[in-house]
């Protein structure tokens, strides 16, 4: 196979609102906390975007629910299809982040085919529009990633790149030298879900990512709770926490257990 | 100047056909599929690998599989049909020919567990049999709808040592069941080989199936053409569900002047009512609405019940070298009671909506009286007969 090209130019690198302010935080010692929470999730979806802001996040990850999402596992396929019963849209659910009005630099999370669907260049733009600082696109990989990253880059919305267990070292590099605002680190082989104990392989992707980027490391799926949150921040910058979080929303957290959930971590990170 | 290329050579570099096909799977997966595609190179220029596919292939499946006359249809439709018959093959349709292929190419890569998703459960049943031959160990999953109108197809996975897991999500059918093996394949792709049932997926599948579905159209062409003084036939037909039986087919008379036609199920058409798009690691034709969530495919097919279609058939449509039809569930139950009348044979209902295509076009003469028509007899009709039973009751 060929080899191609690097995706892009260090030295045309802009760095977007999401990184700048996760690399402003990890500057001043902090461990960095992103929850994800799905998108048209219930009436009160966009007061838990708020209440997750009020308790700490550095970032927030906002799913916009897509019928066949293939990287997750029960308990977000659940807040799917919830969420798309429920009527939301990627229209929706961008009207919502934006109306949400918080300062925390937000990362949409969803399928290519949305993106598709509406066009790489149009979808960027509403995006960007909305106020979303990031997008991150579990089933579109390097390889197939340039025409919207060229497009991304252009209305300043930051690409999210995913590594796995499974991904060598050489195109840890390239995914690291294409990905913007943070590394993703998938902290085991397998779909998004609570584990019970935290995968050996979460620590070693964490140290396997830091020694290739400079970029903040997050480790996401898998990371369930308090006590395995600190165990990946040994290594890792940071964490992103799914559906331990969207667990207790499905059943009924609200705003407030949501924020105190997201609080309880927040406090086991900084002390 | 050079040749035209084959209208269906190889994808490019990045797995593409025209503009579709690619990988667009998780990061988890992207390795697998790059080694996957390595070994079938690899695999394909080796003499051993290919000599030892032929002989399971004729001594394990059964091939080659005849090609039938059909006196008495033809009669009826004034048109001359004959059928390839995969139907004869082991295990019953030409799902075979591919998963005894995937079987070698996992054991090549030293994958001992091999999953796969089924819609009829044809290729659920020809995974779990390949596994068996291996001594390998398989799941298979299976949409909850499918569970219960294949029934028989569940026990025979069982019996042959599989584990069947029903999917409870989405349309509970064969889009859900490839997103559930899916789901596995990013946990276990360090040892586990995901043997994918049709031309779909990401890159290197949808080269790979087909060319292990070739043995079908190479076949009946050399047949056709002994029978015929050298002659091909006017038209060939194949049902499309994902669109493996009909790519193999094709896929030996693509350079000659055939007419090629894939037959959807109206429910499931993707070609007709499909729009590009990014499901299931290929940008293909997929039935979607205006957000880009994907819509539910209907079909009295299990096999046929998908809303896309391999990204290699989104090409021929383009180019316009084949052409897609779509058929009623009427018709198909038709066409199953005329074949087996006036044949004796029973064929599956995948099958039966390639000639429930024939049966229209010869009626209203879209196909001219006389016209020469091969018809890949895809699966036998054993699975179906309980569900026409209750149809037609
Ligand atoms: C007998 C038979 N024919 C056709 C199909 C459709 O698959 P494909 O379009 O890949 O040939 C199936 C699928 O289950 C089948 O069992």
């Amino acid at each position: 196979m060929s080899v191609q090209a690097p995706h892009d130019d260090a030295r045309t690198r802009a760095t977007g609102r999401l990184e700048s302010a996760l690399r402003e935080r990890r500057a001043a010692g902090r461990k960095l906390l992103v929850p994800y929470v799905t998108g048209g999730l219930g009436a009160d979806w966009v007061d838990i975007v708020r209440a997750l802001a009020a308790a700490g996040a550095d970032g927030i990850e906002v799913g916009i629910p897509f019928s066949d999402p293939v990287m997750d596992g029960p308990v977000i396929q659940e807040a799917s299809q919830r969420a798309l019963a429920q009527g939301a849209t990627p229209r929706s659910v961008l009207a919502g982040i934006a109306s949400a009005e918080v300062d925390t630099p937000i990362a949409v999370m969803t399928y290519y085919n949305l993106i598709a669907r509406a066009g790489d260049k149009r979808m960027a733009a509403e995006l960007a529009r909305a106020g979303v600082a990031a997008a991150i696109l579990p089933d579109l990989p390097l390889e197939e990633a340039r025409p919207w990253c060229a497009e991304a880059d252009a209305a300043g919305v930051e690409t999210v790149m995913l590594a796995a267990p499974t991904t060598p070292d050489e195109r840890l590099a390239r995914l690291a030298q294409r990905g913007r605002g943070f590394l993703y680190a998938v902290g085991l082989l397998g779909v998004t879900g609570e584990r019970s104990q935290l995968a050996e392989s979460a620590l070693a992707i964490a140290r396997r990512c830091k020694q290739v980027t400079d970029l903040p490391v997050l480790v996401g799926v898998g990371v369930s709770n308090a006590s395995q949150a600190r165990a990946i921040c040994e290594v890792a910058d940071g964490v992103v926490v799914g559906s331990a979080l969207v667990r207790r929303i499905l059943e009924g957290a609200g705003p407030d257990g949501a924020g105190e959930f997201i609080g309880e971590l927040r406090q086991a990170l900084d002390s | 100047m050079v040749a035209a290329p084959s209208p269906m050579g190889a994808p490019d570099a990045s797995g593409r056909f025209g503009s579709f096909g690619g990988r667009f799977v998780p990061e988890s997966l992207v390795p697998a599929c790059m080694e996957l595609e390595t070994a079938f190179s690899e695999a394909w220029a080796d003499a051993a690998f290919r000599a030892r596919l032929a002989s399971l292939l004729a001594s394990y499946a059964g091939r080659p599989t005849p090609i039938t006359e059909c006196p008495r249809l033809s009669a009826e439709l004034g048109v001359e049909v004959v059928l390839k018959r995969e139907d004869l093959t082991h295990t019953g349709s030409h799902k075979i020919n591919n998963v005894l292929g995937q079987a070698l190419l996992a054991e090549r890569m030293g994958k001992r567990r091999l999953i796969a998703e089924t819609g009829a459960g044809q290729h659920g049943v020809a995974t779990a049999t390949a596994a068996a031959y291996f001594g390998m160990e398989c799941a298979v999953f299976m949409g909850e709808v499918d569970v219960e109108r294949q029934a028989l197809n569940v026990f025979r996975m069982e019996l042959l040592g599989a584990t069947v897991y029903p999917v409870r999500s989405g349309s509970r059918t064969l889009k859900d069941a490839v997103n559930e093996a899916l789901r596995d394949w990013v946990a276990s792709v360090e040892t586990t080989h995901y043997c994918i049932g049709s031309v779909m997926g990401p890159h290197p599948y949808p080269y790979l199936v087909r060319q292990l579905q070739r043995v079908v159209g190479d076949e009946a062409r050399e047949q056709y053409r002994e029978r015929s003084g050298g002659r091909d036939p006017d038209v060939i037909v194949a049902c499309v569900g994902g669109g493996s039986n009909a790519a193999g087919t094709f896929a030996g008379f693509a350079d000659t002047a055939a007419r090629l036609v894939g037959v959807e199920a109206a429910g499931g058409s993707a070609v007709g009512h499909g729009v590009p798009g990014i499901v299931h690691g290929m940008r293909s034709l997929f039935l979607q609405d205006e957000e880009g969530q994907v819509l539910e495919a209907e079909s009295i097919s299990a096999g046929l019940d998908y809303p896309g279609i391999g990204p290699e058939h989104a090409h021929l449509a383009e180019l316009g070298r084949a052409t897609y039809e779509a058929v009623g569930d009427d018709e198909v139950l038709a066409a199953f009671q005329v074949l087996a009348r006036t044949e004796g044979i029973l064929p599956a209902l995948e099958p039966a909506h390639a000639l429930a295509w024939v049966i229209r076009a010869a009626r209203d003469g879209t196909l001219a009286p006389g016209t020469k028509v091969l018809l890949t007899m895809s699966g036998r009709g054993d699975k179906d007969v309980a569900q026409v039973k209750e149809m037609l009751a």
